[in-house]
């Protein structure tokens, strides 16, 4: 914000392009916003070109290729391999839904570096449950055939209250599927996850039963597989360093052109963020009102703006900040020093209860419940 | 893990190494990730192309930058490489 020194503004790291808000599953703690039917508009392929050209022109280096559901864009192939020619690591983040062996040879081809395939359980009923979808079997075949065609592999596992008991057995599954990588990311609650919450969010202890879990199999594992932990931040005292800072490493391409700091942004009022068919990369990053918006620390409010450790965290995330306290300025409520750290208290003890009575159901990502939270 | 001296080492294709025009680096990318290198660690990769066993590995660097000794400080930054994985020898 304002006397922010512009000289000090790093070059992005990180593409995330967010290619459609089209998914074949129902995942109910999706990252994509709510109200993610409101915009149904896509970039052409030739866009895509142009933003990944003028982004590694930068600096940007790690492209993940994500959605929604990546594969639905038919031109794929035709993004990955224009990326991989610019030297980007090309990442695919995707359910596997829909993917076939043919497919994998062409993106291959194409010169996609890796593939991260996500499952949803260890199970066949849990999995489709939360998938919304039949698609375990699916899913597992397609891991082996990852594998057999020599792309590294990670296994993404998103854990929350459904699974977590689960986790010998998520545990096995990687190691069953030849995974080089395990993500094992706690549910963080943004999206359709903040909206799920009382129901996704597990105890204190059963999180310190499945880490301690993960920990030893890390030890065990070592040199064989890499283990990607997502701390799960509502059981932290301090909060996660979010994106690495505002505006200094990653950047998000949402699939209708919006540019956004961090993929949960849009759900942020006020920044008027910028979208790639009205600027280049290059303009965005430097000069838009959104990309300085939370830059630097002199947007901090107390206790943040008097910590030491202010430059460790930046005061946390500021979507949670917004989420929680509904002002975005705040210390991130994870924070044991925020004014507002009782509302992560309420929330696990809400989320408790909720699980002693279980009335409500999960509300799944799908286009109907996404038009009626806009009404709402 | 250790460095078997009779057996050629190369560069694991799960990594890629590359240089970084913006950043004047050579890095290191892989899932999701990145190492920056500094020069001799880049130098030192560039060399495990699958031909080459340690003492190869040395001379070369040895030559190239008209020195000595490099054995130990060369094993020693190939033995981490190895156990992050960036490096096989088969």
């Amino acid at each position: 914000m304002a006397g922010f020194n512009k000289t000090n503004i790093t070059p992005p790291r990180w593409l995330l392009a967010e290619l459609t808000y089209s998914c074949p599953l129902q995942c109910p703690y999706c990252s994509n916003p709510l109200d993610y039917s409101k915009y149904p508009q896509e970039l052409t392929t030739d866009d895509w070109k142009r933003v990944l050209t003028q982004a590694r022109k930068m600096g940007a280096v790690q492209l993940g290729l994500s959605g929604g559901e990546p594969l639905v864009r038919k031109d794929l192939e035709e993004i990955v391999k224009h990326a991989r020619e610019l030297g980007y690591y090309t990442n695919l983040i995707t359910s596997a839904y829909g993917l076939d062996e043919a497919r994998i040879v062409a993106l291959k081809e194409a010169g996609l570096d890796h593939i991260q395939v996500s499952i949803q359980a260890s199970s066949e009923k849990l999995s489709d449950y939360l998938a919304g979808t039949k698609s375990f079997e699916h899913k597992k075949q397609v891991a082996h055939l990852v594998k057999k065609h020599g792309y590294p592999m990670v296994l993404c596992v998103v854990i929350h209250r459904e699974n977590i008991a689960e986790m010998p057995q998520i545990l096995a599954m990687a190691e069953e599927l030849g995974a080089d990588y395990l993500e094992l990311a706690n549910t963080q609650y943004y999206g359709w996850a903040h909206a799920n919450r009382d129901l996704l969010l597990p105890t204190k202890e059963q999180f310190e039963k499945a880490e301690a879990i993960a920990q030893a199999f890390k030890k065990k594992v070592e040199g064989k597989m890499k283990i990607y932990y997502v701390v799960p931040d509502f059981h932290e005292d301090r909060p996660k360093a979010c994106m690495n800072g505002w505006g200094t490493t990653f950047l998000t391409i949402a699939p209708d052109g919006v540019a956004l700091p961090c993929h949960s942004a849009r759900e942020l009022p006020e920044l008027d963020c910028p979208n790639v068919n009205e600027g280049s990369i290059d303009e965005i990053w430097h000069d838009s009102k959104a990309f300085n918006f939370f830059r630097g620390t002199e947007w901090m409010q107390e206790p943040c703006q008097s910590c030491d450790e202010k430059s460790k965290d930046f005061g946390g995330c500021r979507c949670q900040a917004y989420l929680l306290k509904g002002d975005m300025y705040a210390t991130d409520p994870v924070c044991s020093k925020s004014p507002d750290h009782h509302l992560i208290e309420e929330a696990i003890k809400t989320a408790k209860k909720s699980q002693e009575v279980n009335e409500q159901p999960l509300i799944f990502r799908h286009s109907k419940n996404s038009r009626d939270f806009i009404k709402n | 893990m250790c460095i078997n001296p009779d057996l050629t080492i190369n560069f694991s294709p799960m990594y890629r190494l590359q240089w970084e025009e913006v950043q004047q680096k050579n890095v290191i990318l892989y899932p999701e990730g990145m190492v920056e290198l500094n020069q001799p660690s880049a130098e030192i990769l560039k060399l495990c192309d699958g031909t080459r066993q340690l003492t190869q590995i040395v001379d070369e660097l040895e030559a190239k930058f008209q020195t000595t000794h490099l054995e130990k400080d060369v094993l020693n930054f190939l033995e981490d490489a190895l156990k992050n994985g960036w490096i096989q020898q088969n």
